[in-house]
């Protein structure tokens, strides 16, 4: 595996790694026959300081689990495998409990992710770690989002949905954080609100931070992000830099992700048919095979590893 | 206001269609021996031969400067008594009120936290057993337990027989009323623990407690800092506004355990055919039924930013 990283960075430690990180649920069937659904496999991910990474996937395909996997927040029944790494050393338990919420940081998704019952300036502050000067690091950080004076004496309810966004991420931003998981930031947004947003997460990544940006937005996916990971049924089947989404996507190298990028209004609006598989089906082959245009007899049968291919990396015999 | 003018009509049709005849309730068991024209002058003083409307007015005007009259049985003023057996029972009320409002509270967290497990499904069970068992029943058995059995506590009263007001001790206070919190204060414990238990996995599966956990919360401090305000709402505004099941329950206890509140007064009132005494305890029911909703609702703005909100825009 050591050689799927990008070249050009080759010199940096990368911020965060997954390797082959899979994670199941147990699940009961009839009567107490136990079963394991499989919500990730095989994931692959790495971030560099500075980077804004995608991870692009249609809903139900098991993004919010990845970040609670990276901050150890799991329901205690999840069984997790694989390696991940932070700044070159290995996530344990204890670490990611050391870590979250100070170098490892979360954008959750809504409003719903405030407490109700306090004011969002205080609920801010919470996270500081400089205790004297919280106050005043938190109404910089909302003045800088642009949000009023007064914002923070505020409770949830009284925020409007992009406001309510900007808390959200003034809290990553006043985090001593290094790497931020934005868990669909963008969802529910009109056009300004979601512009801005946007362009708050470009703001967070300048102070050397690398960023995950879970979304299935892919036109927001490819506004700010330097490389984009496309994740379907549980598993990455590319990982490819925002310059290969271009044309007809003939430099994209997995059947999906061409399949998505001609799915978009600007190009061919040509619908993809077919749903992604649920979770509890197991294939022996190829996850998009059932839906691929140029699937063969090999695609049934056995899996494809990821190869690196003209600078990415990819899931496909074909590519 | 509205509720009092309604209840009092409302019990005062209720009572003057009763077949309790208030001149023989007044003389007992002389009444074979007055004449009927003593009947009638007695009636007269009383204004019973006036029309139903003109009774009600007049008892209204006595009630709203403060006479509720004089009791029947007791041949004390009805504000006298009521205030004496008020003052004994909200040491019984109060005592269970909180006390089953803290037990249902923490049972409900601890089967809430741990949900599935074998403590929340004995935590469950007891409350279900406990919320469809009668407080009457309860009291017997534990009497029959406690009392008759193993001695530990007095049968009844409120102190030892034949002592003297002012020579009961703190111990012999204690003693007569630790059974009939016990009974009084079992009931509300499992349907506060029940809601409580609800809110709580409510709450625990919510975003902001995923969220609250990614940002470095654990244990206590969580729990302190998002969870205890989320949780306790609904034992609040239930606890608050469960005072008139307090009251209920109080009367069936106090009967059991012959304890000498407001609610074996109020029983006693009812059986004596002591009118007076029974509109007045009605009254006074409702007020401090309403004062608990009242409290509630008072309560729930200050705990809760969005109901404040919401009666603004209203």
């Amino acid at each position: 595996m050591e050689n799927i990283s990008i070249p050009n960075k080759k010199n940096k430690i990368p911020l965060l790694e997954v390797k082959q990180l899979s994670l199941s649920f147990p699940q009961y069937k009839k009567g107490f026959e136990e079963s394991y659904i499989q919500v990730i496999r095989d994931f692959e991910l790495t971030i560099y300081p500075g980077e804004i990474v995608a991870v692009v996937g249609s809903s139900g395909s098991g993004k919010s689990l990845l970040a609670d996997s990276i901050l150890g927040i799991l329901p205690e029944n999840a069984a997790i495998n694989g390696t991940l790494l932070f700044k070159g050393v290995a996530l344990t338990k204890n670490r990611q409990e050391q870590l979250r919420g100070k170098a490892i940081s979360l954008i959750p998704q809504s409003v719903k992710a405030l407490d109700p019952l306090m004011k969002t300036g205080r609920q801010v502050q919470g996270i500081i770690r400089d205790k004297k000067d919280k106050k005043r690091i938190q109404e910089e950080a909302f003045l800088k989002l642009g949000l009023a004076p007064g914002t923070g004496d505020k409770y949830p309810h009284e925020l409007s949905g992009g406001m309510a966004r900007r808390v959200l991420i003034a809290s990553a931003m006043v985090s001593e954080a290094q790497l931020i998981i934005a868990d669909e930031p963008t969802p529910g947004l009109d056009e300004l609100a979601w512009e801005e947003t946007l362009s708050n997460l470009k703001q967070l990544s300048e102070g050397n931070r690398g960023i995950m940006f879970i979304t299935h937005d892919i036109q927001a996916a490819l506004k700010i992000a330097d490389k984009i990971a496309v994740f379907y049924a549980g598993e990455t089947l590319e990982i490819a830099n925002k310059e290969d989404f271009s044309g007809k996507g003939e430099v994209l190298r997995h059947p999906y992700t061409k399949a998505l990028w001609l799915a978009l209004p600007e190009n061919d609006f040509k619908v993809l048919k077919g749903n992604q598989p649920e979770s509890e089906d197991v294939f022996p082959g190829c996850v998009f095979e059932p839906r691929c245009p140029i699937a063969t007899g090999l695609c049934k049968t056995n899996k494809p590893d990821s190869t690196m291919i003209n600078n990415g990396i990819t899931r496909c015999f074909y590519a | 206001m509205g509720l009092l003018v309604a209840i009092s009509i409302f019990s005062f049709i209720l009572i003057s269609n009763s077949p309790v005849d208030p001149v023989q309730s007044y003389i007992g068991a002389e009444i074979s021996r007055i004449s009927p024209e003593q009947r009638t002058n007695i009636e007269e003083y009383w204004g019973l031969h006036r029309s139903k409307p003109e009774q009600y007015f007049l008892w209204s005007k006595a009630v709203f400067q403060g006479n509720l009259g004089e009791s029947l049985i007791y041949r004390k003023p009805v504000t006298d008594i009521i205030w004496e057996r008020f003052s004994a029972s909200i040491l019984l009320m109060g005592i269970a009120w909180v006390l089953s409002g803290v037990f249902g509270l923490i049972l409900g967290i601890l089967a809430g936290m741990n949900e599935g497990s074998i403590l929340d499904r004995i935590i469950k069970s007891y409350s279900f057993i406990l919320a469809s068992t009668p407080a009457f029943w309860f009291g017997l058995l534990v009497l029959m337990v406690f009392a008759a059995w193993l001695n530990w506590f007095p049968v009844g009263l409120a102190a030892p027989a034949g002592s003297l007001r002012g020579e009961v001790s703190l111990a012999d206070t204690f003693k007569h009323l630790f059974l009939p919190v016990l009974t009084l204060s079992i009931g509300g414990v499992a349907s506060i623990a029940l809601h409580t238990r609800e809110k709580m996995i409510e709450v625990l599966s919510s975003e902001f407690i995923r969220f609250a956990r990614a940002k470095g919360l654990s244990g206590m401090r969580l729990f302190w800092r998002h969870g205890l305000r989320n949780i306790s709402l609904p034992a609040i505004s239930l606890h608050f506004a469960s005072f008139g099941e307090l009251f209920g329950g109080a009367v069936l206890t106090e009967q059991v355990f012959s304890y000498p509140g407001l609610g074996q007064a109020v029983v006693r009132a009812g059986l004596g055919g002591d009118i007076p005494l029974l509109l007045g305890i009605t009254l006074f029911s409702v007020v401090f039924i309403f004062v608990g909703n009242f409290m509630a609702d008072l309560l729930y703005v200050v705990i809760d930013p969005r109901m404040k909100t919401k009666q603004a825009h209203d």
